[in-house]
């Protein structure tokens, strides 16, 4: 066996769930929905967390014991801590986003069919509370996207079954 | 209700709903394919949300789902999953055209994949309806061939609200003539919260301990 193993690896974040890497790790998350994956990063520090995030509001919860990272609201307010606490300020973060897509579409009276939507602003509106700038964005449509980001390059590449696959 | 504090009776009676209604969507099968049809005791899995991407191949595994919304007094979901070689052999198998090949552009296709789902759809919950005397209607197909993830995501969000995991009954159907190309489906049944308490009422079992 060579002595040069692979040296980085790929840090997965399922759903409802949210990590934070550094270089040269990378962080990804797959099959995003109506479902937004957020990355907040700061590409100095070469470091960069990713939350892939459920619904919009934690209001909404029925639950006694909240998962947090299912919520737009305390995932980023999560994940900007975590960030945070590592020696950054938020006026040094970014942020990349990607899903919000609408899969089915279902004639319902039923607000949770449109919750891609729901999701996009809502990540939206917690970031701008916080004064993070959304560098780029692909959000919408009605197709699944998996998402790998490179806390080194702050390069964010997307891939989906029908429309290929992309970075921003 | 919690889904820890469901009864070794309430599981066996949602998995026997799971029988009954993949048994007559099987019936359903054979006829419409012409072939005798099997499926296998259905299974009862009460599973985080990234584990019922794992059922069908991890969230990046391109599937071809059929998502029913179920109206009535028990809301819920109906998925039927398929790969893309089995849409495609049942398509080809109810066409009588083994010129066809199935992508979510070919109109014929899909809508062939969708009346099938129509009918196995139907058949599983009229089904249930009959044994649970609760009435269930299924809404109009809508089909996506897309990331496992994507799709599933859907149904899992109303109970997302109140849990961090899906119960899910689980039904396979196998296509068990060897000449056939394996007409193989998955069929997925997600009730909503709020569905159980009424479906163990009307077996009268909401108190079993």
């Amino acid at each position: 066996m060579s002595s040069q193993t692979q040296e980085w690896s790929i840090v997965k974040v399922g759903i409802a769930d949210l990590n934070v890497v550094t270089a040269p790790d990378m962080i990804r998350t797959s099959g995003l929905g109506s479902c937004v994956g957020v990355v907040i990063y700061n590409i100095q520090r070469e470091i960069a967390g990713m939350a892939h995030i459920m619904l919009p509001d934690s209001s909404l919860g029925k639950q006694e014991s909240l998962n947090q990272y299912k919520y737009a609201d305390t995932a980023i307010d999560i994940l900007v801590d975590k960030l945070c606490s590592r020696g950054l300020r938020k006026s040094q973060l970014k942020a990349k986003l990607a899903g919000g897509a609408q899969m089915f579409q279902i004639n319902t009276s039923n607000d949770i069919m449109r919750i891609g939507k729901r999701n996009i602003e809502a990540v939206l509106t917690k970031l701008e509370e916080h004064n993070i700038p959304v560098e780029s964005s692909d959000v919408g449509g009605s197709y699944g996207r998996t998402i790998e980001f490179n806390p080194k390059t702050g390069k964010l590449k997307i891939r989906t079954i029908t429309k290929g696959e992309h970075v921003i | 209700m919690k889904y820890q504090q469901f009864s070794t009776i309430q599981l066996d009676a949602l998995k026997e709903i799971g029988n009954i209604g993949a048994g007559n969507a099987a019936t359903t099968m054979s006829r419409l394919i012409r072939n005798k049809v099997d499926m296998e005791v259905p299974s009862i899995e009460i599973v985080a949300f990234d584990d019922v991407m794992e059922m069908v191949g991890g969230p990046e595994q391109l599937i071809v789902g059929i998502l029913f919304q179920i109206h009535g007094k028990a809301p819920g979901m109906v998925y039927l999953l398929f790969t893309l070689e089995e849409a495609e052999a049942l398509v080809r198998q109810m066409t009588n055209n083994n010129e066809i090949s199935f992508t979510d552009q070919d109109e014929l296709a899909v809508s062939a994949l969708q009346e099938a789902g129509n009918i196995l759809a139907g058949s599983y919950l009229t089904a249930l309806s009959d044994f649970t005397n609760i009435n269930m209607q299924p809404s109009v197909p809508h089909l996506s061939v897309d990331m496992a993830g994507a799709i599933l995501t859907v149904g899992l969000l109303q109970v997302s609200e109140v849990y961090d995991f899906a119960i899910i009954i689980n039904t396979k159907i196998i296509d068990t003539e060897e000449s056939n190309q394996g007409i193989n489906g998955q069929l997925l049944l997600l009730p909503s919260p709020e569905s159980f308490t009424k479906i163990f009422q009307a077996l009268g079992i909401q108190d079993h301990e």
